[in-house]
């Protein structure tokens, strides 16, 4: 059974998508990897669709090469896509009409000369797999396909570059203005360890790197396993929903003598019926964040499950914030009693 | 079951080995969420998905041996994310069912 995934080749030689970005593994820089969580935000923020042309010059398969030299002129563009009602067939680049007329053949049809094995995007991607694109293929443009597969826009190297630049000095400004009055977090009270984690919409690459090191954490300080685990399950079904569901958010960690607790919030959009949300098996993740085996729709329930009380809160267009606790003196099934406290194997604050 | 033990049993080729990994059990999943809440510790994980995901998926449940449907490649990404967390990879050419069966000398591992 093959997972779906693979929306890039059209006609021709079937090729895994993965296999293609394994052979050319992706410099972590050109995506972001070493970024701010800002630009990482952006990549991931800006779907295809908005960054796109959407304005197609086309021709039809039955048009003469010649008809396509004279688009490709008059328009300044170096490759033409091959389009009927919507549908693609081919690309006819600057190369296909230098060789036809080295070779005598500028007068035969588009459709007997043009590339077939086409890469394309989906209109529904974020920016930052276009930029894989760009970063794995030699093209200087994509056609962008919507979901029925219809051709509805051109990307190009220069449309992103455009696009976040804008945005960039957008965010810097808010970024400006926030600065000023920044307030640092402390930890105060029974807490005696903190810790939290930015994560990005959509930025999968990333996603579970916080539920690791959560369990890297709880290893450190000689959490019980049994509770370490289920701490790593919700920390990471609430992060993976931060990721796939919000517009990006925070996880945090607060350990205290009693109880570990893992917090989620997001900045939106909310939920609109948390009980069908709580429920197993219902998401609203889109098709290819399920290919990539996210969105099974238990990620609530996993963390209720696991956690020994759950609290969730939500405004639609809003936030999201869920609560799990975990007691690290659960009672002893002899007797009933709590286990006595452990002591913590680091004091201190905030880190 | 050792790695390569697993890797005889389903005809495969061991992508990501590591020395002392050990499959007491199976379990067959290829939604994330369903192999968290439910996979058990030092198992098989039979899948096909062949992402950096299923090993954060691998390293917080504690699943020892990946084994790796349809002969899906192993991105670079994944293999050393999983020679870091000590997580092996066996590619077969089977399909999730048949890896199954070609393991079920294991037992099934459910949380």
């Amino acid at each position: 059974m093959d997972n779906g995934y693979s929306p890039t080749i059209l006609q021709g030689q079937h090729t895994n998508d993965d296999e293609i970005l394994a052979k050319t593994p992706l410099d972590p820089k050109a995506l972001g990897g070493d970024s701010s969580v800002i630009i990482m935000e952006l990549l991931q923020r800006f779907k295809v669709r908005d960054v796109m042309k959407r304005q197609i010059i086309s021709v039809a398969r039955t048009a003469s090469l010649r008809e396509a030299q004279r688009l490709m002129r008059e328009n300044r563009i170096s490759g033409l896509p091959v389009c009927e009602e919507g549908r693609l067939y081919g690309i006819v680049s600057v190369n296909d009409i230098i060789t036809a007329l080295d070779n005598g053949w500028i007068e035969d049809t588009c459709e007997k000369h043009m590339a077939c094995n086409l890469v394309v995007l989906e209109a529904g991607m974020p920016i930052s797999f276009a930029l894989r694109y760009f970063n794995n293929y030699t093209y200087g443009r994509f056609p962008v396909l919507d979901s029925d597969r219809k051709l509805v826009g051109i990307l190009s190297q220069r449309d992103v570059m455009r696009a976040l630049l804008y945005e960039l000095s957008v965010e810097i400004r808010k970024l400006e203005r926030k600065t000023s009055n920044n307030v640092p977090v402390h930890v105060t009270g029974e807490h005696y360890f903190r810790r939290e984690w930015a994560v990005v919409r959509n930025d999968l690459s990333r996603a579970g790197h916080a539920a690791n090191d959560i369990k890297g954490i709880l290893r450190e300080r000689k959490v019980a396993r049994s509770i370490a685990r289920r701490v790593a399950v919700a920390a990471y079904e609430l992060e993976i929903n931060i990721c796939i569901h919000s517009h990006g958010g925070v996880l945090v960690l607060l350990i205290s003598d009693e109880t570990i607790t893992i917090t989620a919030k997001d900045r939106g959009p909310g939920i609109p019926d948390i009980e069908w949300a709580c429920r197993d098996g219902t998401s609203t993740a889109n098709d290819w964040i399920r290919s990539l085996g996210f969105g099974a729709g238990m990620g609530l329930s996993n963390s209720k499950r696991v956690a020994d009380s759950f609290d969730i809160q939500s405004e639609v267009g809003k936030f999201t914030k869920v609560t799990c606790t975990f007691n690290l003196n659960p009672p002893d099934p002899a007797d009933g009693r709590a286990v006595a406290p452990r002591p913590p194997s680091q004091e201190g604050g905030a880190s | 079951m050792t790695v390569a033990e697993v890797c005889a049993a389903v005809n495969g080729t061991v992508a990501v080995d590591v020395a002392d990994a050990a499959a007491t059990g199976v379990y067959v999943g290829d939604l994330l969420s369903d192999i968290m809440g439910h996979a058990g510790e030092d198992c098989a994980l039979v899948t096909i998905q062949n992402h950096l995901n299923t090993i954060a998926v691998c390293t917080l449940v504690g699943c020892a041996v990946i084994v790796l449907c349809h002969n899906r490649p192993v991105p670079p990404d994944m293999a050393e994310a999983a020679a870091r967390e000590g997580v092996a990879i066996v590619v077969t050419p089977l399909s999730q069912y048949a890896a199954a069966r070609a393991l079920s000398a294991l037992p099934p591992a459910e949380h």
